[in-house]
């Protein structure tokens, strides 16, 4: 049966289509599950829980090109779209540049908030290349970090902004 | 001093390229075969008799596998941490709304969290205390012993009411402060798993491994060698990862023994905000007197914590609140009481700063007051004051060389351009509706547990290196988020002149290392390093006599000095690396494993009086706070903070700054916003939505210094560094405050109704 052109293949359990991290997957979700736990049911890892209400930005990924709190997204309507989560960005061997730039500026401590801090700053430089550092703050005051005072994480932004330029 | 080669620089850290790229594996990302899970079933109401536990309707729920009480505990149905007061599960009472009264475990989380909803606790309601003052008062119902005090401390010295009836200036003030989450992002969690021989491995998001493998082995009635606890990588701890990560190890432990299966239990945001631990809210009555020179001769102090339903950790945060409840002052007459009171609420524990930070608050609120009083400038009053080296603290310490508070504090004076801004204060755009105003504070830190802990007071370390030259370093103390893993392997590198790149810290293995007590206290660098220090030593000598053997092999000139750098030694011409030396080590046969161990030199604090060396060593800190007030609605900005640090010699100077500026704003967010509320005996917001912490809208500027004061015992002359930067920022913030527009608020979190207020008493 299909429900808004999803596949229902049992009692509350749907199929869908979504792209991860550049690969074409169909995977199966329950009603009323979460994005975030899907797809850490998937395997993605990277994605963290901090409070599933909403708050702290730890599960933020990036679908269809916008950033999104996957605590507060039904899987379900990531049917058909384009997810980015932190694994897509690098690997430890050859990480993005961004993760460069944290690595470097020191802006990682307990490292729990940095897989959303990161698709955050990821999100604002695709959309503005050379941010302010007011804009920096903004486009991560969403992501709570209880660790580092802030400042290394904007040093991070902007040292990754000169390096993508 | 010779030339130092990895400590001292901003080394990258070891463990930063697997959480930026996700890869990291904290608890919860953590899976095992057949793995089950649970879910706490909680006290709903602050004091409850139980009568009855049933799962009748909970069994129903899809994937539901079983409850477990307090009758499946086959150990000590007692979490051993200071005192044995807290059950692993209640067996007839549960004292706090919250509390963990059974578990019920299912194949899937949410199957758990579904089924716990559904278990029924019948229970009748006893009368409950939700205020630690009216809990110590005579006619108190009684709920913890025959008076509520879990703990009670002294320091006297002196003749305290003869200096307060000769002091020329007296003051005196009641301060509160309200509790602080401490909002880790990652929640609480743990993995058990059942070995085949009966016994049991644990995977804890934890600060300190061997608490968790006491209760554990306790709770399972094991003997320790059939425990093994596995650290995680930690989501941050701020002290909220010390005592209370056993409890939760040891509920999965439980319900692994009961299951033969592995079992997952990770906390939701807010049972983790309802039951685990907390900053005590404090409450103090401090009086100062001084002489007609502005000199301090007389401190009274009254000082009692909200201990909750349990005492945890509230012994030694209490006996450190009272050590240093004075401040970092010569004072002759000293009387300190305090009191860890016990109500229905929330145990409270261990968090950054551990008692201080209350106890700061109010003194240096009043320090100001009192400087005011006498017509002093309050940093000119502190400069006249303050301990320096050779004097005695006021429990009769004598305080060694390692103490540079009076340079702090002009350092922090000149980069604050303190003078001018204090003048110009308060009147500062006296005509609009925002007002600028700077405050001041110092503060010192006793580093290590001090003579309360002092039988816990040391840690071993194991040094092995590898075929390859490779380097692998086993400790007992935790990496949280604050460096250690890296800071150690400074260390480790600069002992055995190994490259930094072929040295790995690994996280804690109970079963590889001796308990090395808790990571807590800014103990890791000065212990975990000393003992890293004792095990590379022998291993130094021999990689040195043997480098020294190959160069003069290869022809070098042996009457040149040989210098060992970066990994490399050469002499006369030649080189070695540090590779080649370690493999003819092994050619040799030699001994390229060891173990090293630290204890703490003793203290000889006396608890009946107060009086003794409570620490074995101080850091201190200076603070000057910036802030914006507006007059209209009482919100306070804070603009700028400069601070500046003695913690001994900076092992690594960017994560130093990076705990420096990480305390700053974790300080400061416990006076302006952190507010959590109590009504009846139940918390109404334990959520991020409702509990604001600070976020990059709020962060402030920083201007940080590090005085580099070396402590002869320390590691390469460090000293502690992790709670310090927090503990003199409230006081600061409610100085610049006062500066700003002379209210004086004597509540934490200073917010903006209780400024405002003070604001609108003073025009009226």
């Amino acid at each position: 049966m299909k429900k808004n052109n999803i596949l229902e293949v049992k009692n509350g359990v749907f199929e869908i289509t979504l792209t991860i991290n550049g690969e074409k997957l169909v995977l199966s979700t329950k009603n009323g599950e979460s994005l975030l736990d899907a797809l850490r049911r998937w395997g993605l890892k990277g994605v963290k829980k901090g409070c599933d209400t909403g708050d702290c930005g730890s599960c933020t990924v990036i679908v269809n090109g916008t950033p999104v709190l996957g605590c507060l997204v039904p899987a379900v309507a990531a049917h058909d779209g384009d997810i980015i989560t932190i694994e897509g960005l690098g690997t430890v061997q050859k990480p993005h540049p961004i993760q460069k730039a944290f690595v470097e500026a020191g802006a990682v401590q307990c490292g729990f908030c940095i897989p959303g801090m990161i698709l955050s700053s990821k999100h604002l430089l695709d959309r503005m290349p050379n941010p302010s550092e007011a804009e920096i703050r903004k486009a991560l005051d969403g992501n709570l970090c209880r660790c580092t005072g802030y400042v290394k994480q904007i040093e991070a932004v902007k040292m990754a902004a000169k390096r993508l330029r | 001093m010779e030339k130092l080669s990895f400590v001292g620089k901003s080394l990258p850290r070891k463990d930063a390229l697997i959480k930026v790229t996700g890869r990291a594996a904290y608890a919860d990302d953590r899976e095992f075969a057949g793995m089950l899970y649970a879910a706490a079933v909680r006290s709903p109401r602050p004091r409850i008799k139980i009568l009855s536990i049933s799962d009748a309707r909970a069994r129903h729920t899809s994937g539901y596998v079983t409850l477990v009480t307090y009758r499946d505990i086959k150990g000590v149905n007692k979490w051993p941490v200071v005192m044995q007061d807290y059950p692993f599960l209640p067996e007839k009472e549960a004292r706090f709304a919250g509390e963990t009264v059974a578990l019920v475990v299912a194949k899937t989380a949410a199957a758990a969290k579904a089924a716990a909803r559904l278990v029924e606790i019948k229970f009748k309601e006893l009368p409950f205390i939700d205020d630690p003052l009216k809990s110590l008062e005579k006619d108190s119902i009684k709920i913890y012993g025959k008076d509520n005090i879990i703990s009670s401390f002294v320091v006297k010295k002196g003749a305290v009411d003869k200096a307060f009836n000769n002091a020329a200036y007296v003051v005196e003030g009641e301060f509160s402060t309200n509790y602080q989450v401490h909002a880790y992002l990652e929640t609480q969690g743990a993995i058990a798993v059942p070995e085949p021989d009966g016994g049991v491995t644990v995977h804890s998001s934890t600060q300190c491994p061997f608490y968790v493998l006491d209760a554990v082995a306790a709770a399972l009635g094991l003997p320790y060698h059939k425990v093994k606890i596995l650290q995680t990588v930690t989501g941050g701890g701020f002290g909220g990862k010390e005592d209370v990560p056993a409890l939760v190890a040891s509920h999965a432990a439980l319900c692994a023994a009961k299951t033969g299966r592995p079992v997952k239990l990770i906390y939701g945001r807010k049972e983790d905000f309802q039951s685990m631990s907390k900053r005590h809210p404090g409450w103090a009555r401090v009086a100062y007197g001084a002489d007609k020179n502005g000199r301090l001769i007389a401190c009274r102090v009254k000082y009692v914590l909200d201990g909750g339903a349990y005492a945890t950790l509230s012994p030694i945060v209490l006996w450190r609140g009272t050590v240093h409840a004075a401040g970092p002052y010569k004072i002759a007459n000293v009387s300190i009481e305090t009191y860890a009171a016990a109500t229905n609420k929330v145990p409270c524990g261990a968090f950054r700063g551990f008692g201080q930070p209350q106890i700061c608050f109010a003194q240096e609120s009043l320090i100001d007051e009192l400087a005011a009083k006498i017509g002093m400038d309050p940093v000119d009053f502190r400069m006249k004051n303050m301990l320096e080296p050779g004097d005695k603290t006021v429990t009769g310490q004598r305080i060694n060389s390692s103490c540079g508070l009076k340079e702090l504090v002009g350092v922090v004076r000149k980069r604050s351009g303190w003078d001018k801004k204090k003048a110009e204060g308060f009147r500062l755009k006296a005509e609009s509706d925002k007002a600028r105003g700077i405050g001041f504070s110092a503060t010192y830190y006793g580093v290590g547990l001090g003579a309360k802990g002092r039988y816990l007071d040391r840690a071993g370390a194991l040094v092995n290196i590898y075929k390859d030259s490779s380097v692998c370093v086993n400790v007992g103390n935790t990496e949280m988020g604050q460096g250690a893993l890296t800071v150690l392997a400074q260390i480790a590198a600069e002992t055995l002149n190994a490259p930094y790149e072929s040295v790995r810290v690994e996280e804690v293995d109970s079963s590889k290392v001796p308990d090395s007590g808790p990571t807590v206290a800014s103990r890791t660098t000065l212990m975990s390093g000393n003992a890293i220090i004792e095990a590379a030593t022998p291993l130094r000598g021999r990689i040195f006599k043997t480098a020294f053997n190959l160069l003069t092999a290869k022809g070098a000139d042996f009457s040149r000095p040989m210098v060992a750098s970066k990994g490399a030694f050469s002499m006369g011409g030649k080189t070695v690396t540090f590779r080649e030396v370690t493999a003819e080590c092994w050619n040799l046969r030699q001994k390229m494993s060891e173990q090293g161990w630290y204890a703490a030199p003793r203290t000889t604090f006396k608890m009946e009086n107060g009086q003794g060396d409570a620490y074995v060593i101080y850091s201190y800190s200076a603070d000057a706070a910036e802030v914006e007030v507006d007059l209209k609605t009482g919100v306070t900005k804070v603009l700028k903070i400069w601070a500046a640090y003695d913690v001994g010699k900076i092992v690594n100077p960017r994560l130093a700054m990076g705990q420096a500026q990480g305390g700053i704003l974790q300080g400061m967010s416990w006076a302006l916003y952190e507010n959590l509320v109590y009504k009846n005996g139940i918390m109404v917001n334990p959520n991020f939505t409702d509990y604001v912490i600070a976020t990059t809208a709020d962060k402030p500027e920083y201007d940080i210094t590090f005085l580099e004061k070396p402590y002869a015992e320390g590691p390469y002359k460090a000293k502690g560094m992790g709670e310090v930067p927090l503990i003199g920022v409230a006081p600061a913030v409610a100085n610049a405050i006062a500066n700003a527009c002379g209210a004086r608020v004597r509540l934490v979190p200073l917010l903006p109704e209780k400024v405002w207020k003070e604001i609108r008493m003073m025009k009226n």
